[in-house]
């Protein structure tokens, strides 16, 4: 990948960071440090020419599903969209006001979100029947549409996501990724505190997928790795992404308590201070 | 009169329907034979997708599937789909808005024998109380063939509930208006209106039988629909009899019962007797034999309804 290409994404993520923040100030409540951790996930998705989206066709036929599973984390979703030309970014700041379709979680009327979620433990059984349905319409597998769900790992302790894991190379879709938001964290502490995970990689590995493993925050590695799904025939592609959950702004990073801390003014000053400092230059 | 189960008859319209409706996809959960739909299965595989038993996934499937244009028709046995999977029939058929039928099979105490677990008499107080999912009990194989046909042009996430045994016909042929939210008037009485829902409409005629023997007229609604509900066809009948009785399968709480005295206490307050199984654990034996022990029977009906008008 080019240094520009490279420097390109950082910005678009910046921006995406930035926006959060704002939205999370404004409307005092959110999820941010859920949004800033899978901010680099989204934005190689978006803008790393993975995902075979139309902003101006939002609702194409042909298009590559993306679910947001871990609802939650909706933050970074609506402002990976808005930059992408879904919508006009100043929507956004009705983000969490009275009567805005822009709620708490995803929201099917948005442009380009494919469906309601936010209870978690949904998102990969709806993500196995897009797949389906993608492999029903088009029979050749190289323009068939993929499917990518974004699951939180915390969210991992909800059976129906092993009940879709299950179903998922039972049917062999291997038009459909799965990847997991590894940041170790969830509400109440360390995810191996709350319910263990480990062995992550051997557990899915053992439910017939194909399992990488990278930093969630290398563009590089990320872009890459979606890139070469399916990484195997006939099998389901899950991509473990080690990520920070904060990442972005120094002192929210790797804390369970930002999973939905609201900033204070103080906090939201220095994170923006932060954030414009990795743009270059001192504009709001 | 033919006496024919209704999983039987959606198997028999499904194979019909299947080739000139593409988008139409039979999902099962390990249930293809309590579904009666192994022949669907056999004729049209790549419209019949497996699940294995696993409801919450089979509904989250299915949504995956209506929301790229499919007509996933979901049959699973309805204790367990309208229990286990309720989060996704919330979430991702009826909040987000999807094309999906799920189809309850062996309702009510159809699994008489096999207790609790296996009873599904509190899917409708459900159901109902989603918003945007319609509910229907369709009461015999007319019904069925119409509701089909209904189904695959309406858009909108609907729970069907059905049971297990060979049901009686309610209707002569199938030269009748058929919509989903609209109730049938079946017969019109003087004295009380008798208002049953999916199988037990049956029950519902054999008891204006015997009550028209003992002298009282009955009104009979046949309520396939329990969301959106006919109050219309309710109020309707209010200035005209004296009394309401509601006939299911079910709980008496929350089901048919509960949205008729919801419409009358709110709108014109009538006398109304709610019949169906009580807040128990229901007993256990043949459905028709637990149905009995209630006194959910032509006999046990019209006398209830007897000594009710005497109270009047």
């Amino acid at each position: 990948m080019e240094f520009e290409e490279l420097r390109r994404l950082e910005q678009v993520a910046t921006q995406v960071r930035l926006q959060i923040m704002n939205m999370i100030y404004e409307a005092q409540t959110g999820h941010t440090g859920s949004s800033l951790g899978e901010t680099d996930i989204l934005v190689s998705l978006y803008f790393g020419g993975i995902l075979r989206v139309d902003p101006k066709q939002p609702d194409w036929e042909g298009r590559d599903r993306f679910i947001l599973s871990k609802g939650h984390a909706v933050e970074a979703y609506y402002a990976t969209l808005a930059q992408m030309g879904f919508f006009d970014p100043d929507l956004l700041k009705t983000y969490c006001h009275y009567g805005s379709p822009f709620i708490g979680h995803p929201n099917n009327k948005i442009p380009g979100v494919e469906m309601n979620t936010g209870a978690l433990g949904h998102g990969l059984a709806i993500g196995v029947g897009m797949a389906l349905a993608g492999r029903l319409s088009e029979p050749d597998s190289k323009s068939r549409y993929r499917v990518f769900v974004l699951m939180g790992d915390g969210e991992l302790a909800e059976g129906s996501v092993w009940e879709a894991a299950m179903a998922a190379s039972h049917y062999q879709l291997d038009n459909l990724v799965a990847i997991v938001d590894r940041n170790r964290l969830q509400i109440s502490g360390s995810t191996e505190n709350v319910m263990s995970l480990e062995p992550l990689h051997s557990k899915w590995e053992s439910f017939g997928w194909d399992v990488r493993e990278i930093d969630g925050h290398d563009y590089r590695g990320l872009i890459d790795t979606f890139a070469s799904v399916p990484f195997s025939k006939s099998r389901p592609s899950l991509v473990i992404a080690n990520t920070i959950k904060g990442k972005g702004i120094s002192f929210a990073e790797n804390r369970a308590g930002w999973h939905h801390h609201v900033p204070t003014e103080e906090e939201y000053l220095r994170a923006l201070d932060e954030l414009n400092a990795l743009l270059g230059g001192g504009a709001q | 009169m033919t006496v024919v189960a209704l999983r039987q008859v959606f198997n028999e319209v499904l194979m019909e329907i299947a080739p000139q409706h593409p988008e139409l996809v039979v999902l099962t959960s390990d249930s293809r034979g309590s579904a009666a739909l192994s022949p669907f299965a056999q004729t049209y595989p790549k419209q019949f997708i497996e699940v294995g038993i696993a409801e919450q996934n089979i509904v989250g499937i299915a949504s995956g599937l209506a929301s790229c244009g499919y007509t996933p028709f979901v049959f699973s046995p309805a204790c367990f789909l309208s229990m286990r999977a309720i989060e996704q029939i919330k979430v991702d058929v009826a909040y987000s808005g999807t094309n999906v039928k799920l189809i309850g099979i062996s309702g009510g105490v159809s699994y008489g024998t096999l207790g609790m677990s296996h009873h599904s008499l509190q899917d409708i107080a459900v159901t109902r109380a989603i918003p945007g999912l319609q509910v229907v009990l369709p009461s015999d194989r007319f019904e069925v063939r119409k509701l089909v046909d209904a189904l695959l042009t309406d858009r909108h996430g609907t729970y069907v509930r059905i049971g297990r045994n060979p049901v009686r016909d309610v209707y002569a042929d199938d030269n009748f208006a058929f919509e989903i939210g609209k109730a049938v008037r079946l017969r019109q009485g003087e004295d009380v209106t008798l208002v049953s829902t999916g199988e037990m409409v049956r029950l519902a005629l054999d008891v204006w039988e015997r009550l028209a023997h003992e002298g009282i007229s009955a009104t009979v609604l046949n309520m396939h629909t329990l969301k959106p509900f006919d109050r219309n066809a309710i109020l309707a009948e209010v200035n005209k009899t004296r009394l309401f009785v509601t006939l299911e399968e079910h709980s008496i709480h929350g089901g048919l019962g509960g949205a008729v005295a919801e419409v009358l206490s709110q709108e014109c307050p009538k006398p109304l007797l709610i019949l169906g199984i009580p807040d128990e654990p229901a007993v256990t034996g043949s459905q028709q034999e637990i149905l009995a022990h209630y006194g959910l029977t032509p006999e046990g009906v019209t006398n209830t309804v007897l000594g009710r008008m005497k109270r009047l």
